[in-house]
This record gives C-alpha cells, structure tokens and sequence, in this order.
C-alpha cells in the first residue's frame, strides 16, 4: 500500500537561535573570570609589596594552602557530580591523628602511613555508604561527620600534640624538584591527571551528566550509585593524602589540624567557576582558583594588609565570582 | 652556643660586606601576637612601639584572625621574606612553629618567644621574653581564690585554648597547688572549660558551669577574654555572692566589675612592660650589645637591670601584681 504517499508533514520549523560563535564559546566561561582575577591580583599584589615578586617566596607560601587545593580538586568533581563533601578537613585531621598514634605505638612510619591512608578511604565509605544506600542528602551527612571525625581526632589525640617524627618525613614542603617543592608539584600533575579524566574519559562525562540530570542518567544507564561511592572514597583517601602531608609540614599533628579547611576547600573551587548545583565546572578552574588564593592571601599579608580587611577582600571576590559563574552559565544555557 | 654566636657574627659580617648604605639602617622588628582584637597584647605592641621610639628601631605588628595552632605561620613567612631583623612572637603552640622557626633562624632573623614560651622546644627560638617568674602564677591564683570562698568548694578554671602552653603550664600548677598543699584540701577542681579566647565562647562555657555545677563556689579565669566574660556572666545571672570570679585580666576590662563588686580582686603583670623590654633585648642582641646567653644582665630604663636566665629565658618581673578596689585607679591598660 505504498501507492498512498504519506504527505510528509510540514516541518514547523522554529527560528533556532544561531550557534554561538566560537571565540564566545572558547572565551565566556567562568575559568576565564577566574583567570583575569589571577592576572588583576598579581598585578595588584606586585605593586602592594616590592617583596611578593619572588617566585621561591610565592612556592614556599603556596605549601599553606596546596594541601586544601589537593583536596578541593576531587571536591571539584564531587560537586560536578551533584553531591557535596564538606568533611575532608576533618577527615585530614582525623587521618593524620591516627598516623601519629600508630607511630606513638610504635608503628614504623610507612605502617602508620598505610594506616593513615585505609582510614582515608574507610571514612570516605562511610560518608558514601549514608549518601548512596541510605540515599540521604550529601550536605548533611558530611556536615554530621565532619563533626564526628574531628571529634574522634580529639578524642584519639587529646589536647596534646604529637609529632617527633623522624627527620625524612618531617619538611616536606621544602624537599623541592627544581624549585618546586614536593607537595605543589603533586597538586600540578594531580590536577593533570584529573583534569584530563574529567574531560576525556567516558567516566568523566558520565560525571557531567549525574550531575546534569541525575534521572536521565540512570535512565541511560550509568551506574550513578557506583560512580557516586567511588567519589566519596577518593575523597577520603585524598583526605589522608592531604593529611599526611599537613603533618609532615608541622612535624606535628594535632586534633584541630586543618580547621576551618573545608571552607578554604569550598572557596577554592566556588572560585574556579564550579556550579554547585552539579553539572558545571571544571578541574582547570579549580587550579587556577588555587593560584588565586595564593596569590592573593600571600599578596596581602607579605604587604602587612590587616587580616580583617583580607577576609573582607576574600568575601568580596566569592560573591563576585559567583555571581560571574552564575550570570555565565545563565547565558550559555539552560 | 657556639652556633649561636657564630650565627650573630655571620650576620654582623653580612650587613658589614653589605656596605656603608646599611650600616645605618635600624633593625626592624615586627611583632605577631596569638590573634587580632586581644587587648591584651595592644598594650605589648604599645611597649614596643615606646621602646623603640626612644632606641629608634622600627617597629610593626600583624596577626592572624584566629589563635589556631598553624594560623601565625603565613605571617612568620611573609616577615622573614620583608627581611625584618626580629620577630617577636606570641606562639599559638608550641610546637606547630619549629620548622618555620628554623628556617627564619638560618636566615639570621632572630626569633624571640614573648608572653609564653615552647616548652620542650627552646631549641627553635632564640629567647623567650616571659611577664612574670610564670612558677607563681599557678599558686597564686589559687591562694587568691582560696582566700575568698574560706578554702573550701567546688571550683573550675575556664581557660583559653586547649593547646595554648602557658594555660596548661598554669593549669598544671594550680592542680599541683590543690593536690600537694593540705591548706586547699577541701578545694575541689570540678572541670576545665576551654573558651578558646573567644568572649562569645568563653560566655557560653561561663554559663555551663554555672548550670552543671550548681555548688560551683569559684572560677578561676586565668586568660583576659575568659575572665572578662566570667565575670559578665556571674554578673548577669546575679550571683556574685555565690560564685567568686579570680583570673588574669587587665585593669581597662575590669575595673567596672571591681567598681560594682562582681569581682573582688584579679592578678595579673604589666605587659607593657613585656613589650618594652623585649624591644631593648632585640636592639641589643642585633647591634651586639646585649649577649643572648645565660647569666648576662642589661639595663632596661624604668625596669632595671634584667637577667638572662637558664634556655634565654628573661622574666619581666617577679611577682604577679594584684589588683582590687585599693589600687586599680592607678593602672591604666
């Protein structure tokens, strides 16, 4: 019956808006507002202080926030994914308390290391397993364990501080390659490797789209729950990895390490343009939004800026940054 | 020592290989206390700045927001990066500082411990500029507290943070003091709160007390924010008859308190005092007139003459001074 031709319907076409051009696509996003703030902070800062131009200086303050920039980067991906953590700082002290205890007890360092790194990954299960079994709401989870954890390193260490470690592990924010120390170098290939798993492997893109749609995502087939599990948990032993280092730094390790750094770890990737409803951002961002920090926490305090006018500056450039992200990602899409 | 010495003479050799351009330049110091907003410290910045009017070397301060173990540490940095002679500081632990200390001293920066010192870790800092002979601190506070409530009840110390060394000096002494003497023997310790130096913490923690321990005859406050806020809270909750409020605080914070009776009497040392004779230590040890080892004594105008002690270790005076109705129209800090 091929002798009636369907008339072929009318195509009502709708006037597509046309692609936006290239350079807009390449030039208008949230890691280019972050990265004019980098170029506009040093700048600022070099003319602040005479002493800031220092490229050893600007490496040796950068060891201060290079342990949370570790962190935040698989943040970054833990907030693409639409999830949130904000226990790693806890976690950290956590981690390194129990590597202080075990070297206390005798533990030979590299025993206390693997200690330190399990934990990691046992307290990242934990904030997974409420997450992704028992499906409760990310931000609360890790806001109840991010009490919990710092309270079991009060309750591991005391008031006391533990440290007298031996001489190899202690500094190793100034055991250098080249003139880099040691714990900025793992943050640069850390955010290679990431930032090129985020954007080219499958895994990555599937991230995108959990965190674009959570629904679809399961309806095409990606094992959301999984992938969400495997996040938490290397959340965790970054954590400890961050951890381990702070400790090294210190020669020492204390319950309220890293206090307050889940904010700096929040600050860092909000101000690298990550959308914290999911989705959106990138590892790029996050890197350069560590450099920002940097650059302008050190810019103000070598320049002898009062602390309260430096957070004032801090929050200031977190709202503006959000607002850029969020005016950005307005106009590309959705 | 010899380390020490050797560290001084490469320095004073530096700045001589450096020319005649230096040679006039003051020493600089800068100063870190705990964290922004003490007053306390504002009156050891204001010896400094005294101090060094009158010896004209140059003189700053920062600090940190926050009294948190690693907070001082960006700060101790950008300093030795600005190139300062000496860095005077108040260390928010006592140990968390040791690698940064060290890396400041291979500089040449000297490195002087004021208001508390690092126990166990006198190795990393050149001197430690102490208020008072610290030893007496403990039992003195006792004995003032002991006095009013007849030496006998419930008592707590609401100190600052967990970690700060000179609170858990004192702490250890006072529960030395309370064990070990049979004229406190009827004194129990029942808690220690912490209020991290925090005025709104150290209210809560104040309030607490007073609601976990209904039987609570004393505090004992011995950080200025926290007794400050203790005596606001007794104050309040009117109940300075029942719970008497002794610690350190500075005549300024509590004059209104002893004005209206809240608080009998309090102790404390002049930290001025601290600031000018830690300016006078610093100019002297860099120019090379004052030798920073044990046993060397130096004049200090309106102080006398100071003695190093043992590990560097300089006490600004010796016995804590005690203040009440009678004489606190004559301090003003």
């Amino acid at each position: 019956m091929s002798t009636i031709e369907s008339p072929r319907p009318a195509v009502i076409l709708r006037e597509a808006a046309k692609p936006r051009p290239r350079w807009q696509v390449i030039l208008v996003r949230p890691e280019t507002v972050t990265f004019l703030l980098l170029i506009i902070a040093t700048i600022v800062a070099t003319r602040l202080s005479p002493f800031f131009a220092d490229l050893g200086f600007i490496l040796e303050s950068s060891t201060y926030y290079v342990e949370f920039a570790i962190v935040a980067l698989v943040l970054t991906i833990v907030i693409i994914s639409g999830e949130i953590d904000l226990s790693p700082a806890a976690q950290m002290a956590l981690s390194a308390c129990l590597f202080g205890t075990a070297y206390r007890a005798g533990a030979p360092i590299p025993v206390a290391i693997l200690v330190s790194l399990v934990s990691g990954l046992a307290m990242g299960a934990f904030n997974a397993f409420f997450i992704t079994v028992l499906r409760l709401p990310s931000i609360i989870v890790t806001i109840g364990t991010l009490i919990l954890y710092r309270g079991l390193a009060q309750v591991l260490a005391g008031d006391k501080s533990i440290g007298s470690f031996p001489g190899w592990f202690v500094g190793i924010d100034y055991r250098m390659i080249g003139i880099v120390p040691v714990p900025v170098m793992i943050f640069i290939i850390a955010s290679v490797l990431l930032g090129l798993f985020l954007g080219i492997t499958i895994l990555g893109r599937q991230i995108y789209q959990i965190g674009t749609s959570e629904v679809a995502a399961i309806h095409a087939g990606i094992r959301v729950r999984r992938i969400k599990f495997g996040l938490f948990l290397a959340s965790g032993l970054t954590s400890s990895i961050a951890g381990l280092l702070t400790a090294s730094r210190l020669g020492s390790v204390r319950y309220d390490l890293a206090s307050g750094g889940e904010l700096t770890m929040v600050l860092i990737v909000m101000l690298g343009g990550t959308y914290i409803f999911g989705g959106r951002g990138s590892i790029l961002g996050t890197f350069l939004a560590a450099w920002l920090l940097v650059i302008i926490a050190t810019g103000m305090t070598v320049a002898n800026i009062a602390i309260n006018a430096q957070l004032t500056v801090m929050g200031l450039l977190l709202i503006v940054s959000i607002i850029a992200t969020n005016a950005i990602y307005a106009r590309s899409q959705r | 020592m010899l380390r020490k010495k050797l560290m001084l003479a490469a320095v004073l050799g530096a700045s001589l290989f450096a020319g005649a351009a230096y040679a006039a330049d003051p020493v600089s110091i800068v100063y870190i206390p705990k964290n922004t907003g003490n007053p306390y410290f504002d009156s050891i910045i204001k010896g400094f700045e005294d101090g060094c009017k009158t010896l004209g070397c140059e003189f700053t301060t920062v600090a940190p927001a926050s009294a948190e173990a690693t907070s001082q540490i960006p700060f101790l940095t950008a300093q030795i990066q600005r190139g300062v002679n000496v860095v005077a500081i108040s260390p928010n632990s006592p140990d968390a500082l040791n690698q940064v200390f060290d890396r400041a001293r291979s500089k040449g920066t000297i490195i002087l411990s004021v208001n508390s010192d690092m126990p166990g870790n006198e190795d990393h800092r050149d001197a430690a500029i102490l208020p008072v002979d610290f030893t007496k601190t403990g039992p003195s506070q006792v004995e003032l507290l002991g006095k009013q409530i007849g030496y006998e009840g419930e008592i707590a110390i609401l100190s600052a943070t967990t970690d700060a060394p000179d609170q858990n000096v004192w702490i250890a002494a006072m529960k030395d003091t309370l064990e070990k003497d049979p004229k406190y023997a009827k004194m129990k310790l029942v808690t220690i709160a912490y209020g991290d130096d925090d005025p709104q913490k150290s209210t809560t923690e104040t309030e607490a007390l007073l609601a976990n321990y209904p039987n609570l005859k004393g505090i004992i406050s011995p950080t200025t924010v926290g007794v400050a806020a203790a005596a606001q809270v007794v104050e309040t909750a009117k109940k300075a008859d029942k719970i008497k409020v002794v610690g350190l605080g500075t005549p300024n914070q509590m004059r209104r308190f002893i004005e209206n009776g809240t608080v009998e009497a309090f102790q404390l040392w002049s930290p001025y005092n601290e600031g000018l004779l830690a300016a006078h230590f610093a100019v002297g040890v860099k120019n090379g007139t004052i030798k920073n080892e044990p046993g060397t004594t130096f004049e200090v105008p309106g102080l006398g003459k100071v003695t190093v002690g043992e590990k560097s270790v300089i006490k600004t005076q010796a016995d804590l001074t005690t203040f009440d109705k009678k004489n606190i129209a004559d301090f003003n800090f």
